[in-house]
């Protein structure tokens, strides 16, 4: 037996470790079932992509492929986008390295949070299948295109690339594709990959989505804004927003000298006079180094920060990039068949020192399913949410809200019932997920009470609608009634006096139209209150008597978490832009790029 | 934009208040006003009684029925149906029962669904609601309720042409038509004293079988229960006609005083034509809360007062025409006494005991109300 060496031991524990990390933190990090570890694998590769063509400012067209490979519960995840591409140096780290860099130094809206994305998707294929993940990518028309396959080496952690190899013949001048083979499981349904690239395509107008299932079955929906999301502004952290732990990081790591200097620069709104006053009230010399801070004293400088006599001006609220008005009705209409659409976009808000903003759009009738639950869409930077629903903040403050106030039904502590869905975006630097798996939102009051406001605001504007639309029905019914009536007085009042009496039928129906529309002005005039919602730049309303039938009905796919339509009946082509009516009314689009034609550029061989 | 109230001139004979009420109602349209009609309104709030009169009399309260307001116009399209199908009556001469007019009036609407009346419950109300607004009787209007009720006596009249002599009718006696109008029903003679009005019919025909109208010269009558309007305007007419004295005799319950109130004078519903009905002269002749102790008869025979009954009495306790002493009086010992006595209670003391004994003694007695 030979004898165990400090370097074998080491050797060992860093094999075990690799497996051990994903054993121990499969939950956490999305693949804690063969479904999920499907969907985190698209997700984590969308969101790459989704960020890397908006960094550049490309607006985004992404494909996504999943095939069956051979054995059993095996798939290929292929994702390929239209983005800058990566140097073939970096590309072994960003699909190999786990937990590559991290975020506690800087805030800024974005994505992808944990910092784990796509290299972890890489390690779980590899785990569960022993394949590299394979990288082709082309950064701009005179680079040349190449392929690689990405190996961690599990000895070392290390990733490794192997077999690079020029493409002559690429089909993009610049781009990234990436495929994964892993073990997964292909459902259809809520929480599905389609349910996922759906809300994707409803948060996310500006962005063309190709997509083709395991069975063959293809969607796509084309862009419906021409122009990508403002760039979010880093910002540093502010003192309300860090917990004692990344405060003892931050002095650990930070390059200032003195510890005045670290708080004044490395932390927003506290001056050189401020971070002063700070160490002198936490007992710290100013002019100690901040890595010499020990526990205690750190402690001290926490409390010192979050004290209430403590004045520190709320962080500047700039930084966030919320979707806009425009561009959610325009995700609403292309991804949701509905009658009536309403969005709202609050002024951004701050909870612990970070700044948020909640934006929330509202579908009703059209081709909602009408006896069931409203759907909750729940969204943090762009991203769906789709899991733990019933513990997260957005799913609570959408059923805060009383929408019987708005012509709905609803049960006690329930979401509403009717033909709605409800979709709520949460951008914030920091969003406050209330467990490492990022998929719910952290119960704070401030960020409830901002959904909700929004919410009422969305629901004044149905119920306005909504009521609107009972009182035409019932003025209708109304006048059905009278013309019925007068038949019958008209016939008794001729029998009576036994003479015809036409003149006397036409002035009872001019009565019957005048009392009618009189009713309706009056009910109107109650009804006054609100906002005129035609001219209100928050709301549309599609007349469900005009819509055009068949064309676009394709492009509203998996909606409601139902399989997505019958084989024959899937769309095989690209549906161009024009198909989608309901936008006539949003401004013109911004001049962009010459017009490309998705299908050849994104053309798979 | 409240119009004049639609009255209808009562010189006019039914056929022409009828065709009155459709001219009006053209002429409103022609205004381009909402059609209406003014009903009176048959409640107790509109409602008074004339000391002087001693009848209830309706008072001039109405409420306006319009084809244009969505509560009332399936309502207003059934009273002109309902005036419609009187019109028919009177031109061809025809009278019928209130549930053939009903029948003549349904039928389906246009859209398929709804019927002009649903039930005779309908329409029933809407025929009274005519009458009132038109201030036509429902004989003026050639309809009749079902009938009920029957006569034994020493009386000969005339009913539709064949004498009938209401002495020999048998056992069954001579059944009340339900319009009783002169130029249907004359009185030829009669060898009566007074008539008595039964409120039950086996105590009734127990009477006719004793022949009780025989030995005492009385006219015998019985409503079957509250008297239908048949018989309250004949007996409104044989006393007013004959000149005879009325006597009451009902059970001793809530119910039976109010029989007795309704025929002396009139009803809350039917106010309008109390004074074509209701006979003030009547006299209630039992069965009074004080007779068991009077008659001796035996608590066995009583029946406990129930719920229904106590807030009746306290009801009727309260109306104007019940404020007369001797009324208070009885109707609190009623309530003191917590029972009541049907007829039939007297039977106890033996068949005839009611015909022999009790009758005879109250009239001698004048023990009455």
């Amino acid at each position: 037996m030979a004898r165990v060496t400090a370097e074998t031991l080491s050797r060992k524990q860093r094999e075990i470790s690799v497996s051990e990390f994903f054993a121990k933190n499969r939950h956490l990090l999305g693949f804690d079932s063969l479904r999920k570890a499907l969907l985190t694998t698209v997700k984590e590769a969308v969101d790459n992509s989704l960020d890397a063509c908006e960094e550049a400012g490309i607006l985004p067209e992404i494909r996504v492929e999943l095939e069956a490979a051979r054995g059993a519960n095996r798939y290929l995840v292929r994702v390929t986008d239209n983005g800058p591409g990566i140097v073939p140096e970096q590309a072994p780290r960003i699909f190999g390295q786990l937990l590559y860099g991290s975020k506690f130094h800087s805030l800024k809206q974005s994505r992808g949070q944990q910092g784990i994305g796509i290299s972890a998707a890489a390690m779980y294929g590899q785990l569960t299948t022993g394949k590299p993940v394979s990288v082709e990518s082309r950064t701009g028309p005179e680079a040349p295109a190449y392929a690689m396959q990405v190996m961690i080496d599990t000895n070392t952690n290390k990733p490794k690339a192997i077999g690079r190899r020029n493409l002559p013949d690429w089909h993009l001048d610049h781009g990234t594709l990436v495929e994964v083979e892993l073990e997964a499981k292909y459902l259809k349904g809520r929480q599905s990959v389609e349910e996922f690239l759906h809300q994707v395509a409803v948060a996310n107008p500006h962005v063309t989505l190709h997509y083709r299932s395991p069975n063959g079955d293809t969607d796509s929906w084309a862009r419906t804004v021409e122009r990508n999301p403002t760039a979010p502004r880093e910002i540093k952290p502010h003192p309300h927003g860090v917990e004692l732990g990344v405060l003892m990081k931050m002095l650990q790591s930070s390059r200032h000298k003195t510890v005045t200097q670290f708080l004044s620069r490395d932390f927003s709104r506290i001056s050189p006079q401020l971070a002063g006053g700070l160490a002198k009230r936490a007992g710290i010399k100013a002019k100690a180094r901040p890595n010499t801070v020990a526990r205690q004293a750190a402690d001290a400088l926490y409390k010192a920060i979050n004290d209430s006599k403590t004045r520190i001006r709320p962080p500047s609220t700039d930084c966030l990039s919320p979707i806009g008005v425009q561009e959610l009705l325009a995700g609403l209409t292309r991804g949701v068949r509905a009658e009536f659409y309403g969005v709202e976009t609050r002024k951004p808000a701050v909870y612990r020192g970070n700044p948020f903003q909640v934006e929330v759009g509202l579908a009703w009738g059209g081709d909602l399913a009408g006896d069931e639950l409203a759907k909750v869409l729940r969204f943090a930077n762009r991203v769906p949410l789709q899991y733990y629903a019933g513990s997260c903040c957005i799913t609570k403050a959408v059923m805060d809200v009383s929408w019987r106030t708005y012509g709905l039904t609803q049960s006690r502590g329930a979401l509403p019932s009717g033909p709605l869905i409800v979709l709520v975006h949460l951008a914030s630097v920091w969003v406050p997920f209330s467990s490492e798996s990022k998929v719910a939102v952290a119960d704070y009051d401030e960020i409830r009470k901002e959904i909700k406001l929004a919410v009422q605001t969305c629901g004044r504007r149905l119920g306005q609608y909504v009521k609107r639309k009972a009182r035409a029905r019932s003025e209708a019914r109304r006048r059905e009634v009278f013309n019925l009536y007068i038949d019958e007085v008209v016939n008794s009042v001729e029998a009576i006096t036994g003479k015809e009496q036409k003149l006397f039928r036409e002035r009872l129906l001019a009565i019957s139209r005048r009392k009618t529309e009189l009713a309706g002005m009056l009910e109107e005039a109650k009804g006054a209150a609100g906002e005129d919602l035609e001219t209100c730049e928050n709301v549309l309303v599609v007349d469900p008597d005009a819509a055009p039938p068949a064309a676009d009905a394709a492009v509203a796919a998996p909606a409601n978490g139902k399989d997505g339509p019958p084989e024959d009946e899937a769309p095989d082509e690209v549906l161009p832009a024009e198909g989608l009516e309901p936008l006539d009314d949003l401004p013109p689009p911004l001049p962009t790029e010459p017009e490309r034609d998705p299908g050849s550029q994104l053309e798979l061989v | 934009m409240t119009a004049d109230r639609l009255k209808i001139p009562a010189s006019l004979d039914a056929k022409a208040k009828i065709e009155f009420l459709a001219k009006k109602t053209i002429a409103m349209a022609r205004r381009e006003v909402d059609p209406f009609v003014d009903i009176p309104s048959r409640t107790l709030s509109n409602v008074t009684f004339s000391k002087r009169k001693k009848i209830i009399e309706m008072g001039d309260a109405t409420q306006r029925r319009s084809l244009f307001n969505l509560n009332q116009a399936r309502k207003y399209m059934q009273t002109l149906l309902v005036a419609r199908g009187c019109t028919q009556l009177l031109d061809e001469q025809k009278t019928t029962s209130i549930r053939d007019l009903y029948y003549m009036s349904k039928h389906t609407l246009a859209d398929g669904k709804e019927n002009t009346f649903e039930g005779q419950e309908e329409s029933d109300p809407i025929i009274e609601d005519l009458e009132v607004t038109l201030g036509a009787l429902r004989e003026e209007l050639h309809l009749f309720a079902a009938k009920r009720g029957s006569v034994v006596g020493p009386l000969t009249l005339v009913d539709a042409g064949d004498v009938i002599d209401l002495s020999r009718m048998g056992s069954g006696g001579w059944s009340v038509p339900g319009i009783v109008e002169p130029d249907t029903i004359r009185f030829v003679g009669h060898g009566a004293e007074f008539i008595l009005l039964v409120e039950k019919e086996a105590v009734w025909a127990r009477l006719n079988e004793d022949k009780f109208w025989k030995r005492h010269k009385c006219i015998l009558v019985t409503g079957q229960g509250q008297p239908p309007r048949g018989v309250r305007r004949l007996l409104y007419r044989m006393v007013n006609e004959l000149n005879l004295p009325l006597y009451v005799f009902v059970d001793n319950d809530p119910w039976g005083y109010y029989i007795h109130s309704v025929v002396k004078q009139g009803s809350i519903g039917l106010a309008f034509e109390s004074k074509r009905m209701a006979v003030p002269k009547a006299r209630f002749i039992g069965l009074s809360s004080f007779d068991p102790g009077a008659y001796d008869l035996s608590e066995d025979v009583s029946i406990r007062l129930n719920d229904q009954d106590r807030s009746r009495a306290k009801e009727i306790l309260n109306y104007d025409w019940f404020k007369a002493k001797p009324w208070q009086r009885e109707i609190r010992n009623m309530l003191r006494a917590g029972v009541k006595w049907e007829l039939e209670a007297l039977s106890s003391k033996g068949l005839s005991f009611v015909t022999e004994e009790f009758l005879p003694k109250k009239i001698a007695d004048r023990d009455w109300i």
